[in-house]
């Protein structure tokens, strides 16, 4: 007799994902799982888990590309498993990266002929740029001072307060000293007067910032020009500089082409543009381009066999995935320089739009200027009763991220609001950032009166019931209402000590 | 009247982008365009050219993943925007990483408690790991110096010749100096008893590779770490142990558990490892282990407020894409540990199949082990005629398998190899295939008339390949034979036709 024994777990296979016990067991954390799971439940949990992360085209906070056209995204897909570093096997991807550096620098007018290769490289984003771009200015500082005799263990940057994290990393990381500009209210930028005082015979370059990211200003690199070629020419010290287009570098060709910040300007020897910010793709790419091979000494640049072909490479990543390149690259060709020029005046129309919205409340000061980076920073007018960061966390609850924080010295009693412009920031969505605004205010205001009422009354209540203990000494109990104001205001203080400084 | 204009004029939306202009314009290379083109031209134009790279399943010369599954997939397009440095915004993405981190420093048996959060990061590859690591180490040596009151300007790593080169990479941009242990002929990795000896009072660490790129060999830590605490009881100086486990960090914790190579040994003070290698993600993801916080100085860790929250970071890259962290994390809890010993052994498995394939040829000399990272590293017993593994490597092409071949490390550059990795979606029928191919080369390769001799007497005297010939040189060489080939043939062919 043949006894059939029934295949355990036969259905497991036809479950639907949550009628599976995949979805009660807890999800792993510290210890990877020794058994497998199907890949429908693998996607599903992780799928749902991230559902709970901030959506990221209103994230107002970065100046990130969170959107591109599907076919954009489909040439990425399909080239998310080429690594980019294996230049022998894809040579179109490699020659994509040249083309994109060739446009590049010539978007910046660096001096090279029709056909000549420009001298850049494409990186993962404007951090590893600028610490390439450092390294090489180090280098070069180092050699000519050791060919002077002199010393060159102190090296320095000169940069203002202002600037992003990355050059505070490459400083650190790669020993140099930062000497920062301050800033002052109503000047959040470096001030070239003080920042060329501030240069001596240590300094490897002076850094200037097009597109600040507190305000998105640009900074007067032509007038730091002007004033470094004198000083240069007192102490022939032959200062150069980086200019940080992270943001800049990719609107400043097309909405003010007037404007001198490029290699126009003979002291500009290596300028970085975040890809992924305004060059409109998503992130994972930037670029930096030097004015010619000099600028890039030839000892920092690796010559290596590496699966069987020879390859000049200076990157700090080796490995790294081909799409935000050839993403680029797409976007380059796609838009065309009307394409860029049209989205960039787009932004400023959206970001002027905002500006005036904000300003109609009439409890905003407007921090941003008008001409630079589409993004409008907003400072409150009185912030007695509320302050910025308050506005940021009331803003979450409608989806809207709106990231709040304080200047760096000398201004940080000064907190921001900041909304980015992206391409992908509508009109529609202005104007109804702006309503949402009005409602937040409203909502504050009325929970202060709110308040203030309810305290009111129990202030009365508090004051029958005060008792004197302690040997007669009468305690004064605080007032209903000034506990709350205390505490708020410590806890103010608190967020607003740890809240300095940003990206 | 009114005159109406050729619909192609008018209306080049109708027009498919065979049919439009833009196919007949030339890709703009060196400045940018001035117009705009509809998005259809942009996509056709660019993956036409992108259809004469090489298939990334066939490039047999990588160990960076080139498959993953669809819900994957899915996963990585839908997090292709998240800027994963916006941590507070990507909450959700930031606590994927930190799991990930947990999960392989446990992979690494690093000293912790149930639920204490490892010390490490994701990276965008092993270079960026490896030079966090190096920074780490050479800033604890710095301040250790600076606190004894000794010269601290002078700083090196011992690591074997047959270092990846992002090692020389940290060497040179962080200013420190390497020093290689040369290799020899039949050991092709770094030798633990003589990098022992070369350490001194200004070596930051020694840095061991699990994996090497060359033959996939596993060095030998636990002898390292043995000789090293002896060397450091004797002098004092404390030198760490770092292990490179780009390829290997994924391979032996699943096929080889005994193996001592982790943080069991005292003196492994951080490991690296390549998610995109045998972690089976897309290219673009690393991961950095330090045992304990004190292996990280403080100093080297940003606080910073991004964007309205508080971050503590230890990375060289700031924005980068979040798809490769969330595919990690995918990784390790769809295959969970069965999972991946699974892979590991299927790619055993068919290194192996490969590896006999080519023996029975009875051309070559296997130089990778079966134990280690599976890679067949093969050179030629005999170079006929003076074809070499470079010809070899060219004539696989038209098969369209990339294979490479190179010169070993210093100390063996005489020695050329090819070399297979088999990745996890290298199928036992690709390796037939692979062997199949191979045999038919070796046929063509008999037949090729011999190159000329003067030549290679040079390089083989010498006993030092000064400089590798260059791919236009070899690719003109192999084209000047192939003609030579093909009159002959013609030529006999003529003659058969003539005779008959």
């Amino acid at each position: 007799m043949v006894i059939t024994t029934t295949i355990p777990d036969s259905g497991e296979h036809l479950d639907s994902t949550f009628a599976s016990r995949y979805v009660r067991t807890p999800v792993p954390k510290y210890k990877m799982p020794a058994n497998p799971i199907p890949k429908e439940a693998a996607y599903q949990i992780i799928n749902d888990e991230l559902m709970l992360d901030g959506t990221p085209r209103l994230n107002l906070a970065s100046f990130v590309t969170t959107w591109m056209e599907p076919e954009c995204e489909k040439l990425m897909m399909a080239s998310i498993n080429k690594n980019y570093v294996d230049m022998d096997e894809y040579p179109v991807t490699t020659e994509l990266q040249n083309r994109c550096v060739n446009m590049i620098a010539r978007l910046f007018n660096a001096p090279v002929g029709e056909t000549d290769t420009a001298v850049g490289v494409g990186t993962v984003g404007s951090s590893e740029a600028i610490m390439l771009a450092g390294l090489a200015f180090k280098r070069k500082w180092q050699s000519k001072r050791k060919l002077e005799g002199k010393p060159y263990d102190k090296p320095n940057i000169v940069t203002g307060a202002n600037v992003q994290v990355c050059w505070e990393k490459f400083a650190r990381y790669f020993e140099v000293d930062l000497k920062e500009v301050k800033l002052s209210e109503g000047y959040y930028v470096m001030d070239p007067v003080k920042a060329v005082e501030m240069v001596d015979e240590n300094t490897i370059c002076v850094a200037a910032i097009l597109g600040s990211t507190l305000t998105g200003e640009f900074e007067n690199v032509k007038l730091l020009n002007e004033l470094l070629t004198e000083k240069n020419k007192e102490t022939g010290w032959d200062t150069p500089i980086h200019v940080d287009a992270a943001s800049g570098g990719f609107i400043a060709p097309f909405i003010y082409p007037t404007l001198e910040w490029d290699f126009r300007l003979p002291l500009v020897k290596s300028i970085n543009a975040s890809g992924h910010k305004y060059g409109l793709v998503y992130p994972g790419v930037g670029w930096v381009v030097w004015r010619t091979k000099e600028d890039l000494p030839d000892d920092l640049v690796f010559h290596i066999n590496y699966l069987g072909s020879d390859q000049p490479t200076f990157t700090l990543n080796f490995s790294k995935g081909s799409s935000q390149i050839i993403a680029q690259y797409y976007q380059f060709v796609r838009l065309g320089f009307e394409g860029y020029k049209n989205v960039m005046e787009n932004c400023l129309e959206n970001a002027r739009a905002l500006k005036e919205g904000i300003e109609k409340t009439g409890l905003f000061n407007i921090v941003s200027k008008d001409v630079g980076v589409p993004l409008v920073a907003f400072s409150l007018k009185d912030s007695s009763k509320y302050d910025v960061f308050e506005i940021s966390g009331s803003l979450r609850k409608f989806g809207w991220i709106v990231p709040a924080y304080t200047m760096p010295p000398n201004a940080e009693h000064i907190a921001v609001l900041r909304v980015v412009i992206r391409e992908d920031f509508s009109r529609a969505l202005a104007e109804r950032l702006i309503s949402d605004i009005e409602k937040v205010m409203k909502e504050m205001e009325t929970h202060l009166i709110r308040v203030s009422t309810k305290t009111a009354h129990v202030t009365a209540t508090v004051d029958e019931t005060q008792d004197g203990d302690d040997g007669g000494k009468k305690h004064i109990k605080k007032s209903a209402r000034e506990t709350p104001e205390e505490i708020a205001t410590y806890w103010r203080q608190l967020v607003a000590r740890k809240k300095t400084g940003v990206c | 009247m009114v005159l109406s204009r050729p619909a192609s004029e008018s209306d080049l939306s109708v027009l498919s982008t065979s049919a439009s202009r833009y196919v007949r314009d030339s890709l703009p290379r060196y400045k940018m365009p001035e117009s705009s083109i509809p998005k259809e031209a942009a996509y056709q134009i660019i993956h036409d050219e992108l259809l004469l790279d090489c298939k990334p399943k066939l490039n047999l010369a990588s160990f960076v993943t080139t498959l993953m599954e669809p819900e994957c997939d899915k996963l990585v397009m839908e997090s292709i925007n998240k800027n994963y440095v916006d941590m507070d915004e990507y909450p959700v993405t930031t606590e994927l990483h930190n799991r990930c981190v947990n999960m392989i420093a446990r992979l690494f048996h690093t000293p912790l408690g149930e639920s204490e959060d490892a010390i490490g990061v994701g990276t965008v590859g092993s270079s960026e790991a490896i030079m966090l690591a190096g920074l780490a180490f050479k800033r604890k040596w710095q301040n250790k110096r600076k606190a004894e009151g000794k010269p601290f300007d002078k700083p090196n790593i011992v690591t074997g010749a047959n270092v990846q080169v992002c090692w020389e990479k940290f060497a040179r941009y962080f200013e420190v100096e390497l020093k290689e242990v040369n290799v020899r002929e039949g050991y092709y990795v770094m030798d633990p008893a003589k990098a022992v000896e070369m350490v001194d009072e200004n070596t930051i660490c020694v840095a061991a590779i699990l994996g090497s790129t060359y033959n996939g060999e596993f060095e030998d830590v636990k002898l390292l770490n043995d000789l090293l605490l002896e060397k450091n009881k004797q002098t004092g100086w404390d030198t760490p142990i770092h292990v490179d486990a780009a390829s290997g960090g994924f391979i032996a914790p699943f096929i080889y558990p005994e193996l001592e190579w982790d943080f069991r040994l005292p003196l492994v003070k951080s490991i690296n490892v390549s998610g995109h290698k045998y972690g089976l993600v897309y290219a673009g993801i690393g991961w950095n282990i330090w045992r304990s916080k004190d292996d990280l100085p403080e100093e080297l860790i940003f606080h910073i407020k991004y964007l309205g929250a508080e971050q503590s970071t230890f990375t060289l890259n700031f924005s980068k894409g979040s798809s490769q962290i969330i595919a990690q994390y995918y990784q390790l809890i769809r295959l969970g540990q069965e999972g991946y010993k699974n892979i590991m052994e299927n790619c055993h498995e068919n290194a192996m199949v490969l590896k006999e394939g080519l023996e029975k040829t009875g051309r070559f000399e296997i130089l990778s082990k079966d134990d280690g990272v599976p890679v067949v590293a093969f050179s030629l017993k005999n170079k006929k005629g003076g074809h070499d593994e470079f010809v070899v490597s060219e004539m696989l092409r038209r098969f369209g398998w990339i294979v490479p071949a190179y010169p070993m490390p210093a100390g063996a550059q005489h020695v050329i190899v090819l070399r297979v990795v088999i990745r996890a979606e290298f199928s036992r029928t690709l390796a037939e295939r692979l062997v199949h191919d191979i045999t038919t080369v070796l046929h063509e390769l008999d037949k090729l008339p011999p190159k000329v001799t003067s030549e290679v007497e040079e390089n083989g005297n010498n006993g030092v390949v000064s400089k590798r010939k260059s791919d236009l040189e070899t690719q003109r060489e192999v084209t000047t034979l192939w003609k030579n080939y093909v009159i002959a043939q013609k030529e006999i062919k003529r003659q058969k036709v003539m005779a008959s």
